[in-house]
């Protein structure tokens, strides 16, 4: 047990002995996140339960000069919440109530350790719709949610994270706590600043509150499994869809690496022969999705798709849409270790990306798969390697810096969602050019001075 | 420090390295749903075990009783897309942990000794002490004891766990099931083997007479050996790797599997272990082979009945669904609630064409250790007479898990406890399940909860019972003038 007027032993006297943890066996579990090939054991890690528990452990974190690394479920993807070296691990999971569903505004107040499942499940049982489906909304908190402006698979239609966000508590390095936003759906009074937060990544500020947009439900769903015998004329319906005015709520891609190892896991009877899958569902008014789920069969047809195949019901939708959520953690069947990247394109340029991918794969001698959320240009090339393996992972470095400069080449991002992190730190000058990146460091000096939050991550 | 061949350092490494931390079984773990400390999650756990492998982090106190507070419930199997071999891990971390006697005290030692070395390996004395403990309950001495209190002078864990002492069946299995029996109509197709199981035997012997019986309506011709041995997953699962090997050899010494089509299984738990006899032998040689086609002919009862495609019972006539035919122990334990069973089991004449709710709870060494989660509805859905109602959670441990409600009291109650509302909130009359433990456990949280009149029961029994329906309605109609 650490001296009374450590850190640990103040932390400990404000939020009571079992909220912080300082043994080995309790910390090692903290030295990781989601992201592969990370990891940096954290000198603490503290719970708290109140925006006040907050504002006590960063001003005592302040004092000690003690980096404070925001964490929610850990699932994130580009090493948020991985630890900076001497760093203290300030975890949400207990704030997990759901304080508000107001059915006449429609908007849901949630502390930000909820989990986003319970979110949707909350809504759903008032009849309302969340949107934001993140793979990993069965795990991940919805402070992380917003921390990482995270999309999911309902994006193309419904948009991000960010577009639910009407209203943010957040705690500041100082201790200070700020309501941003409110319930009115249109507002111009000052600066937008609850939007600075929402993706910030745990660099600006800790969320303990949000006010989230919902939705009416949608009155009717269908649900499409279409496979193709190549990945271009996948590519290319999806162009064609979008071409047609048509914004189905979801169109997935799986290439037939993962469209194995998927199957392997969900038995769900995926067509693993097929070299590329699409999934694809419309909602909205019964009339509506009936024309638009044939239309979208037809101009698959056209496009040379070797099978279609319609959900029966909503409980084969629901397991398709689930199955299609653990692609990345079913590619690591392969290989022991998965580097997943994010980049992406507008979706005119989907075809070139993915031929990209599989050109540079091929010239670096690597294996990869690639799935991703086509309708929002969004891929999720998957290298499948082997920490271990020196070389291999050099090669991986390379290619993943090719891939980023064509992404970037072809009006694209280096990430879609899943933010910069510690592992795209290094190439995020280069997207936003030096004026651009400045006034990105020139916020967080404004705002967190003396660095104390998730310091090196998203900048360098 | 040094660790012997069964050590974490010497464990395959891609199976520790196969987790990739995605945290996709965070949600579906019971310890890690207490405490949300990632330390008790599956792949905190992982991440420590693999710190011990790197020799970064000595296996010590606080791992192992990390390792026993784990409940070995593999639900993280079924949520890892992955395919993390969580269950390996366990097991050599525990083993581990064991010879390295971190945990051990003299009365521990004597305990575990005394139960896994010596009651568990010896089948006949397994039967005398399961005997006298009937003796002692049948001859009204435990209540008396009750009643005087005289509990009160055992040592206070004992006492706690007094109650829980399950009760024993009048018969075992030898004496209700003959070693070969042959389906009625004479026409075999398939030649099986039952295994009747330890505690299954001791306690619920009548499971496995309605699973003799419900093979024989399936065509098969079947052995069911006398004395058989303990399957060894009591041992493996608390690390004593070398006494499950002993038991797996002794096993496949006395049976044969290459003369049967299949070897059932009806207890969740054993065979989980049991179908892992080709892994825990793979480096005997004079074993290995036999070994794997054990695991080839291991089956479930449920498995194998939906692979053979089992006859569905007919409705008889009058839904006369469920008689009590076969009184579970606790069913039988006092008047009471045998009264009220009965009715539940008949349909009341005010209540005709109603057909009873039955929910099913998966056994987590059923559903997660042998991925056998549809098959047991199957049988529940082809039932005349019932409806089938999911509960939520069906598939979390009941706080069972073994000797874990032993061990872990505060925890096994929480879980029971949950457990329990969840089965209440479906409103069904019978639950049906497939393990002894989680049978004793289920049947202890319901009555402690007050319900007194819902029914725990396997689900063959259930089906035994249908077809046994079937046949006298059949004869009353052969009676009929
Ligand atoms: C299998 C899998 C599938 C995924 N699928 C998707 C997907 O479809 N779309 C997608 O966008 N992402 C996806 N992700 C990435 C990840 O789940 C998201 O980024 C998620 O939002 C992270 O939430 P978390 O609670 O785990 O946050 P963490 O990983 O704990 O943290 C992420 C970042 O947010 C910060 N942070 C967390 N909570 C707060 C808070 N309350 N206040 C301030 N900062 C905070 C952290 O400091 C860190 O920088 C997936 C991940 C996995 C493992
Ligand atoms: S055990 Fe499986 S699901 Fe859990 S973190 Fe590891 S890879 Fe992911
Ligand atoms: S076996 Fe059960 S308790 Fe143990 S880590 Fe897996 S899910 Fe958790």
């Amino acid at each position: 047990m650490n001296a009374p007027d450590s850190l640990e032993g103040k932390l400990r006297e404000h939020l009571g002995v079992p909220a912080v943890l300082t043994a080995q066996e309790d910390l090692l579990p903290y030295a990781f996140d989601g992201t592969a090939a990370l990891r940096q054991v954290p000198r603490a890690v503290v719970f708290a339960r109140s925006a006040e528990q907050v504002a006590t452990v960063l001003r005592l974190a302040g004092a000690a000069g003690v980096p404070v690394v925001t964490r929610g479920s850990g699932t994130g993807l580009s090493g948020g919440s991985v630890p900076v070296p001497g760093a203290l691990v300030l975890c949400l999971v207990e704030m997990d109530r759901i304080l508000e569903i107001d059915t006449r505004n429609l908007t849901l107040r949630a502390e930000a350790g909820v989990i986003t499942q319970q979110i949707y499940d909350a809504a759903d049982a008032a009849g309302l719709f969340y949107p934001p489906d993140p793979g990993s909304m069965k795990v991940s908190t919805i402070g992380g949610n917003v921390a990482e402006n995270s999309g999911g698979l309902r994006g193309l239609k419904y948009g991000v994270t960010r577009d639910y966000v009407m209203g943010l508590e957040v705690v500041l390095a100082d201790g200070s706590i700020c309501w941003l936003g409110n319930k009115c759906v249109k507002d111009v009074a000052g600066y937008n600043l609850r939007d600075l937060f929402i993706g910030s990544e745990g660099t600006l500020g800790v969320i303990t509150q949000v006010l989230l947009k919902l939705l009416p439900k949608p009155a009717a769903r269908a649900t499409l499994l279409a496979t193709f015998a190549q990945m271009d004329a996948a590519a290319e319906t999806v162009s064609a869809i979008i071409a047609a005015k048509i914004i189905p709520c979801t169109l997935e891609f799986l290439d037939q690496k993962t469209i194995r190892c998927v199957e392997d896991f969900a038995h769900v009877g995926l067509p693993t022969e097929a070299a590329a899958l699409l999934l694809i569902e419309t909602d909205g008014h019964p009339a509506a999705v009936a024309d638009e789920i044939s239309r979208i069969e037809a101009l698959c047809r056209e496009r040379g798709a070797t099978t279609l195949k319609r959900a029966a019901d909503a409980a084969e939708a629901t397991r398709l849409a689930t199955a299609r959520r653990s692609a990345f953690s079913a590619l690591a069947r392969l290989r022991p270790t998965t580097i997943l990247e994010d980049v992406t394109v507008p979706r005119s340029e989907l075809a070139a990306m993915i031929r990209f991918v599989g050109e540079t794969a091929a010239r670096y001698r690597l294996e990869v798969a690639t799935f991703g959320h086509f309708g929002d240009g969004n891929l999720h090339p998957t290298f499948l390697t082997d920490e271990r393996d020196a070389g291999e992972m050099h090669r991986v470095e390379e290619a993943l810096k090719d891939i980023f400069a064509q992404a970037l080449a072809l009006g694209g991002t280096i990430t879609g969602e899943h933010g910069v992190g510690l592992a795209k730190r290094s190439f995020l000058r280069g997207q936003m050019g030096d004026a651009s990146y400045a006034l990105l460091k020139a916020v967080k000096r404004a705002i967190d001075p003396d660095g104390l939050l998730n310091p090196g991550k998203a900048t360098e | 420090m040094s660790m012997g061949k069964s050590g974490l350092r010497s464990l395959d490494y891609s199976i520790l390295q196969q987790c990739m931390h995605c945290g996709m079984c965070l949600p579906v773990c019971p310890t890690y749903a207490e405490t949300r400390r990632e330390r008790h999650s599956p792949r905190g756990r992982i991440a420590l075990l693999r710190a011990i492998a790197d020799g970064e982090l000595a296996m010590n106190r606080a791992i192992a009783e990390e390792m026993n507070y784990c409940l070995g419930c593999l639900a993280c199997t079924s949520a890892c897309p992955a395919g993390v071999d969580y269950g390996t891990m366990v097991e050599t971390a525990r083993a581990e942990a064991e010879e390295l006697r971190i945990l051990a005290t003299p009365k521990r030692d004597f305990i575990r000794w005394s139960t896994m070395r010596v009651l568990f390996t010896r089948p006949r004395l397994l039967r005398l002490v399961g005997r006298l403990l009937w003796l002692w309950q049948a001859s009204g001495l435990q209540a008396l004891s009750r009643r005087w209190r005289l509990t009160r002078l055992l040592p206070t864990r004992i006492r706690e766990l007094e109650p829980l002492t399950p009760r024993i069946c009048a018969k075992f299995s030898h004496q209700i099931i003959a070693p070969i029996e042959r389906p009625r109509d004479g026409g075999v197709k398939h030649r099986v083997l039952v295994l009747t199981g330890c505690m299954q035997d001791l306690m619920f012997s009548e499971i496995n007479r309605a699973t003799v019986d419900v093979l024989l309506e399936n065509g098969c011709e079947v052995h069911t050996p006398p004395a058989q041995f303990c399957c060894g997953s009591l041992h493996a699962h608390n690390g004593d790797h070398a006494t499950a090997q002993l038991l797996a050899r002794r096993q496949l010494d006395a049976i044969d599997p290459a003369r049967y089509d299949a070897i059932i299984s009806n207890a969740g738990g054993c065979g989980s272990h049991l179908r892992h006899y080709d892994r825990l032998l793979a480096g005997e040689t004079a074993y290995s082979e036999r070994a794997r086609e054990w695991t080839r002919k291991l089956k479930d009862i449920h498995e194998w009945l939906v692979e053979i495609g089992f006859r569905r019972p007919a409705p008889c006539g009058e839904h006369r669904t469920f008689n009590i035919q076969f009184p579970t122990p606790h069913q039988t334990a006092n008047a009471e609630v045998r009264g009220s069973m009965l009715e539940v089991g008949c349909s009341r004449s005010g209540d005709r064409g109603r057909s009873a709710p039955v929910t099913y709870h998966e056994s987590c060494h059923l559903c997660h250790g042998q991925k056998v989660s549809a098959q047991p509805r199957a049988i529940l859905r082809a039932l005349p007479g019932v409806e089938l109602r999911e509960c939520a959670e069906a598939t979390w441990c009941c706080g069972s898990a073994g000797i874990y409600n032993i061990t872990q009291p505060r925890t096994a109650t929480w879980l029971q406890e949950r457990k329990v509302a969840h089965l209440r909130a479906t409103g069904a009359e019978i639950v049906a399940l497939a393990n002894p433990g989680c049978h004793l456990q289920v049947a202890n949280g319901l009555r402690a909860a007050g319900c007194v009149s819902t029914r725990v029961v396997h689900p063959i029994v259930l089906l035994a019972e249908a077809y046994a329906a079937e046949r006298s309605t059949r004869s009353d109609v052969g009676q009929a003038p």
